[in-house]
């Protein structure tokens, strides 16, 4: 290229050189992209403009990820615009997110940039299907969204526009328009949004509704990026009015015989021992944990801050509570399991309410419940035990609160008494104790080994085949770690081994990882 | 019909002399038809022309009123066959699809058609469903086109400017007796925009005329001899009168200054974002008050020669843009120049990727490039242009890509077809993997997790088919999914006739949702619905028994994932040859919910007793493996974190948007996979029965509860 050619002056190509004002809607299907879409070129038509609006619906109509696309310009002297049918990366003055991952990928996609764009985008998550088939936590940083949000965006408005538009009784497409309204980008009042929705007819009240808390939200001023606070949950741990004195013991107990750095986990664990079974259950918890804590502190844990015992609180807690066929009758039969359904279906008062179990015993469940002696033999002869099984083994649907179910669950939810004694009890305990081994003769001579050993706990969850599966996963990570235990690296291993379980169901990434490990141990 | 009605569309139909039509381009194209006055219309549904379709399909007193003939074809090539109305007799005619796909299956009719020629005008509409946001292969219409020398019109994204191209189309081809495709990308058809419109024409000539008084002629059946002379015709009449219409009527279009050392020819569809790029680079402004010489091909079939050279004849190079491959316009227009010896250069793909949509952001690296190989001048200070790329390589940014998760398509809340999958999914883990053909539908969702399932996809009806080699004795069967729409598009013959009359030991599938579900719920000939203008209501089992299928297995409720597990068992299990014919029916949610949603509202607006049910997890019980999750998929089955320290993994959660369709109780049972799940049934205006029942009930419970919570400990120490 020629100096002079860069030097050369640009004469302007007509009077209008600026751009049609440009907005990206970016949705999942079904999430009223369509009537935001119209609306806002109804909007920009009614002052004159000339609007156009492409979308791409195809198979994203069904929770795909989808993007509509507005440009709108006045006429000149009667000539149209011509207007784009996508968005420009770098050139887009609005972007409106109706859900935050989809915020992060209106970013990746360069829609957002410093010079030019508004940010309007609801901070709620919606997760996708990849986030929530992780036999683990799948759950994308929203974080990450929000740092990138700063450096991308010239303006950013960012709430929970769907918990909004929800609380006024409508759909997150008003609560956008709304927040347009209040961002002040584009050059119309407030009475002309509103003359758009109003025109809607069907559901317009709640949607002016929305559209105006949405308003005056932005015009509140700034926008907090936090998640949004958290409902409290209602609690189904049953409580009585009556204090026991051996638990004001335990208590005692816990706050003299645990660090500090552990307590608040060991009261949650202590907590949920109890709720399982009894007092004297807890008891026997804080008796392992005291054994816990002494190797602790013999291997220098003090100044890891007692992670081995605070885990070991969480950990053995959570397998102290197995899941039986006790413990689901009882949480079922509680009272504050049905108050819980009855507020999330928003039930009022002229309304009944009747719940459906799908409960699928096996002979394996009935089997654990019954004493540990008379379980094995039972369990050695196949034959007596399959023709059991084909009695018990069937789909149940139970009507939780007719009566003859309810006093058939409420009975079995009682039996704590018997499951001490159980099979189960034992086999729990037996696997238990094998686990808290192996982590405690890791402690001594790796400390973080010995904490993420405890941690292996969490791959044992589920029902039936998932927990076999689980139970299976624990083992092949518990026997990979005593293959590298003597190595420097032994816990990052384990980190990574546990991780790897974690990922998918079939256990193909954890099994890559053994491999790995075979090719050096 | 679909339980949508497009009565407000109807109404746009209406619009005469003096009205301004808002709305879809593929709206305006509707509308055209009438405008041009068509005699009949036909076509067959799919993303982008489905709205034609179901307007049309609710537009019976405005068709009546004009004599216009409406079907839904069976299939494309019904559609297309369907044209030989205008062969003898001077009716006008059009049929719509979605193509590539919908061509192909299209082009024998096609090629009969276009050898013979055609009396009436003939226009066949094709929604290009190519680059983002398609769902089909990548490739071009212009090949059937050029092959079987049909005018291809790529009419400018403007809704005027494809109205127009509407109305001269018809004339061209009555003009050069040549049928002529009109090509309209997706986003055009969906682009909302505005045009004045005229008056609907009542055709001329009708179908009844044309019935009534029958004519034959030898000469334009494809047979020898008449087939050697209708190639003749093609190369001899056909093609000079088409481009002397195309000329004389200016379809193509100059715009910018007559002179200039570099200019720039393209498909029409591509004009706006040429614009758009132009501005970026100062050259134009938003109005089309271009600097650079444009010659726009809204005919992209036939090439005019001459236009093309006068064009060329005194610039220094010219860049062709056209979007997709092969690049059959650059090497038409090379043809031209060389034969007629001009010296222009012609850019195009080298400085323009070869496949991929032609967004601004490509023209914009196109344009920028050609201009500065050939006229750098007139870059000038080359003003900043758009350009993402410093946020998008900033550490936060990069580091984002790791983060946001893909969000592929899936089956709907509800979707009967899902537990279909979670049967299948249940067989996989007990008889080993199959081999599996999909085939095109909602179900060919089944291929995205949660499902995984399903090896390829042969085009539409044709997944049963596609197991068709797999027809040997073996240690496992093949199993093909095909939904209801591909059953009577073509798959009754291609893929059941032909497993029954080759022996085919393998399982067939066919999901029956009652309505085209994935090209938005249109009647077929099983649909359960009563409409009054088609016979529905015919059943797929009779037509498999019919066509000689003998196990054949009828599901009525696809929700019974039990009962479908066993009966795909028993398929690939049972001694019986020949294929196994499974038909599994319930309806589509999306549509029965359209359908059912407002007349629960009513009753229990209206005192009536109504139970809704819904579904929901005891978050306590749940373990938080979410098992259940990848069995189902279910938009309204997702995960919350609870406010625990003593749990790391967030518990499965069901929102408020389910509608209670029993998938995940039934999959949690025949899975056993654990009792967190429970269904809430909640009665609305219950009767004084219910009422006492549950007090009484309750009373009881409430006791026992209170008695039981009294021997607990007291854990607020805890707390």
């Amino acid at each position: 290229m020629r100096d002079e050619t860069v030097r050369l002056a640009l004469p302007a190509a007509g009077e209008a050189t600026e751009r049609p004002i440009s907005i990206a809607i970016v949705a999942m299907g079904g999430q009223g992209g369509g009537v935001l879409t119209d609306w806002i070129v109804q909007l920009a038509e009614n002052h004159g403009w000339v609007a156009q609006s492409t979308s791409v619906p195809g198979v994203a109509q069904r929770t795909g990820a989808t993007i509509y696309y507005i440009e709108a310009m006045p006429p000149l002297d009667g000539r149209k615009p011509i207007l784009s049918l996508m968005p420009t990366p770098g050139d887009v003055d609005v972007v409106m997110a109706a859900e935050f991952m989809e915020a992060g990928r209106s970013i990746l996609r360069g829609l957002v940039t410093p010079d030019r764009t508004t940010l309007i985008a609801s901070n709620h998550r919606s997760f996708a299907i990849g986030e929530k088939i992780a036999p683990g936590n799948g759950i994308a940083d929203g974080g990450a969204v929000t740092g990138a949000i700063g450096i991308a965006a010239k303006t950013e408005i960012i709430f929970d526009l769907n918990a909004l538009a929800i609380a006024h009784g409508s759909v997150i497409s008003a609560a956008m328009f709304g927040a347009l309204a209040g961002a002040g980008v584009l050059p119309f009042s407030r009475d002309s949004y509103l003359d758009v929705i109003r025109k809607g007819g069907k559901g317009a009240k709640a949607s002016v509704e929305t559209f105006e808390a949405a308003f005056e939200r932005v015009k509140a001023g700034p926008t907090e990026l936090a998640a949004p606070a958290k409902a409290k949950p209602v609690d189904n741990i049953a409580s009585s009015a009556t204090p026991d004195p051996q638990l004001g013991e335990l208590v005692a107990r816990l706050n003299q015989e645990l660090p500090e750095p552990a307590l608040g986990m060991a009261r949650a664990g202590l907590r949920k021992v109890i709720d399982f079974q009894d007092v004297a259950y807890g008891g026997e918890y804080l008796d392992i944990l005291k054994t816990l804590h002494a190797a602790d502190r013999n291997a220098g844990g003090g100044a890891h801050a007692y992670a081995f015992t605070e885990t070991a609180a969480k950990y053995l807690a959570n397998a102290m509570t197995y899941d039986d066929v006790i413990r689901v009758a009882d949480l079922k039969t509680r009272a504050g399991r049905r108050a819980r359904i009855e507020s999330e279906l928003e039930m009022s008062n002229g309304q009944v309410l009747q719940t459906t179990e799908f409960m699928h015993p096996r002979m394996e469940e009935v089997m654990g419940m019954l004493p540990a002696g008379f379980g094995r033999w039972l369990g050695a002869r196949p034959r007596l035990l399959g023709w059991l099984d084909r009695r018990v083994n069937r789909g149940r649907r139970v009507r939780t609160y007719s009566l003859p179910w309810f006093l058939a669950l409420y009975v079995v939810g009682g039996m704590r008494g018997l499951r001490r004694r159980s099979l189960r009890h034992a086999v729990e305990t037996a696997h238990r104790d094998s686990w808290l081994k192996a982590a405690t003769e890791a402690v001594g001579t790796n400390y973080q080994l010995g904490v993420e050993i405890l941690q292996c706990r969490r791959l044992v969850k589920g029902y039936s085949d998932t927990h076999s599966r689980g139970l299976s996963k624990f083992d092949r990570t518990l026997a990979a770690i005593k293959l590298v235990e003597r190595r420097e690296d032994a816990a990052d291993w384990a980190r990574r081994l546990r991780e790897a379980a974690l990922k998918d169901s079939a256990g193909t990434a954890l099994d890559g990882v053994i491999q790995t490990i075979k090719t050096f141990a | 019909m679909a339980e949508r009605s497009f009565a407000r569309e109807v109404e746009d139909l209406r619009l005469g002399n003096g009205d301004t039509f808002r709305g879809e381009g593929i709206l305006a194209i509707t509308k055209a038809l009438l405008q041009s006055g068509v005699a009949y219309v036909g076509g067959y549904q799919g993303s982008p022309i489905s709205h034609l379709m179901d307007v049309l399909a609710d537009a019976k007193d405005v068709l009546d009123d004009l004599g216009v003939v409406f079907q839904s074809s069976a299939n494309e090539a019904a559609a297309a066959a369907m044209l030989s109305a205008s062969v003898m007799y001077p009716l006008r005619g059009a049929v719509a699809w979605k193509s590539t796909v919908g061509t192909n299956v299209a082009s024998d009719a096609l090629a009969n058609l276009a050898s013979g020629g055609v009396t009436g005008g003939t226009m066949i509409i094709v929604g290009e469903d190519y680059g983002e946001g398609s769902s089909i292969m990548q490739e071009r219409t212009h090949a059937f086109a050029m092959k079987s020398q049909m005018w291809l019109l790529d009419p400018r994204p403007e809704h005027e400017c494809i109205v127009n191209l509407i109305e001269k189309g018809f004339e061209l081809s009555e003009v050069s007796n040549t049928p002529v495709m009109l090509e309209v990308r997706v986003r055009a058809c969906h682009m909302h925009g505005s045009f004045a419109c005229k008056d609907n024409v009542r055709p001329a000539h009708t179908i009844k005329d044309a019935l009534n008084n029958p004519k034959r002629d030898v000469g334009r059946i494809v047979l020898p001899p008449a087939a050697y002379e209708h190639e003749q015709e093609k190369i001899r009449t056909r093609m000079p009168a088409a481009i002397g219409f195309i000329r004389d009527n200016k379809l193509n279009e100059y715009m910018g200054p007559k002179q200039g050392k570099v200019g720039i020819i393209m498909q029409g569809g591509m004009y706006n974002n040429v614009i758009r790029a132009l501005q970026y680079l100062g050259l134009s402004d938003a109005y089309g008050n271009t600097q650079i010489p444009l010659y726009i091909m809204n005919v992209t079939y036939p090439v005019i020669d001459a236009e093309v050279a006068e064009f060329c004849l005194d610039k220094d190079a010219v860049l062709i843009v056209e979007e997709g491959q092969p690049e059959y316009l650059e090497q038409a227009i090379n043809t031209v120049l060389r034969r007629k010896d001009i010296q222009a250069r012609v850019h195009g793909k080298d400085v323009l990727p070869m496949g991929g949509d032609y967004t601004a952001q490509v023209l914009l690296g196109g344009v920028r490039e050609f201009l500065e190989k050939t006229e750098p001048r007139l870059l000038g200070n080359r003003p900043p242009a758009p350009d993402a790329t410093p946020v998008l390589n900033h550490p936060a940014v990069e580091k984002l890509k790791q983060v946001v998760p893909a969000r592929p398509p899936g089956l709907c809340t509800g979707c009967p077809e899902r537990p279909i999958f979670a049967a299948m999914k249940l067989v996989e883990e007990e008889l080993g993997q199959h081999h599996v053909s999909a085939d095109i539908g909602c179900h060919l969702f089944s291929i995205l997790p949660p499902f995984n399932i399903g090896a390829t996809t042969m085009g539409f009806g044709l997944g049963p088919a596609s197991t068709s080699a797999f027809n040997v004795k073996a240690d496992k069967r093949s199993i093909a999914v095909m939904g209801d729409g591909g059953f009577w598009h073509n798959g009754l013959t291609s893929g059941i006739g032909n497993a029954v009359f080759n022996k085919h030991d393998g399982v067939f599938v066919i999901v029956d949702n009652y309505y085209t579900s994935a090209t938005g719920g249109q009647d077929i000939l099983s649909s359960r619905a009563i409409n009054k203008r088609r016979k529905t209501n015919n059943s797929i089992v009779q037509a498999v028994k019919g066509i000689g299928g003998q196990w054949v297995r009828q599901l009525d409720r696809t929700y019974d994932v039990g009962k479908m597990r066993d009966t795909l068992k028993e398929a690939l299990t049972t001694k019986e040859e020949g294929p196994k014919v499974i038909v599994a029916s319930s309806e589509c949610m999306l549509n029965k919910q359209r359908r059912v949603k407002p007349q629960i509202s009513k009753a229990i607006k209206d005192g009536t007793r109504v139970v809704k049910e819904r579904f929901g997890v005891d978050e306590d019980v749940c373990t938080g493996d979410h098992a259940c999750i990848r069995l189902s998929g279910c938009p309204s089955l997702s995960v919350k974190q609870l406010d625990d320290p003593l749990r790391d993994d967030p518990v499965a959660a069901i929102d408020n948007s389910c509608v209670g369709c029993g998938n995940c109780g039934e999959v949690s049972e025949a899975a056993v996979l654990c009792p967190s799940f429970y269904r809430a049934d909640v009665i609305h205006n219950p009767t004084r029965w219910d009422m006492f029942k549950s007090k009484v009930a309750m009373s009881v419970i409430g006791w026992l509860q209170r008695r039981r919570d009294r021997r607990r400990p007291a854990l607020e120490a805890l707390a």
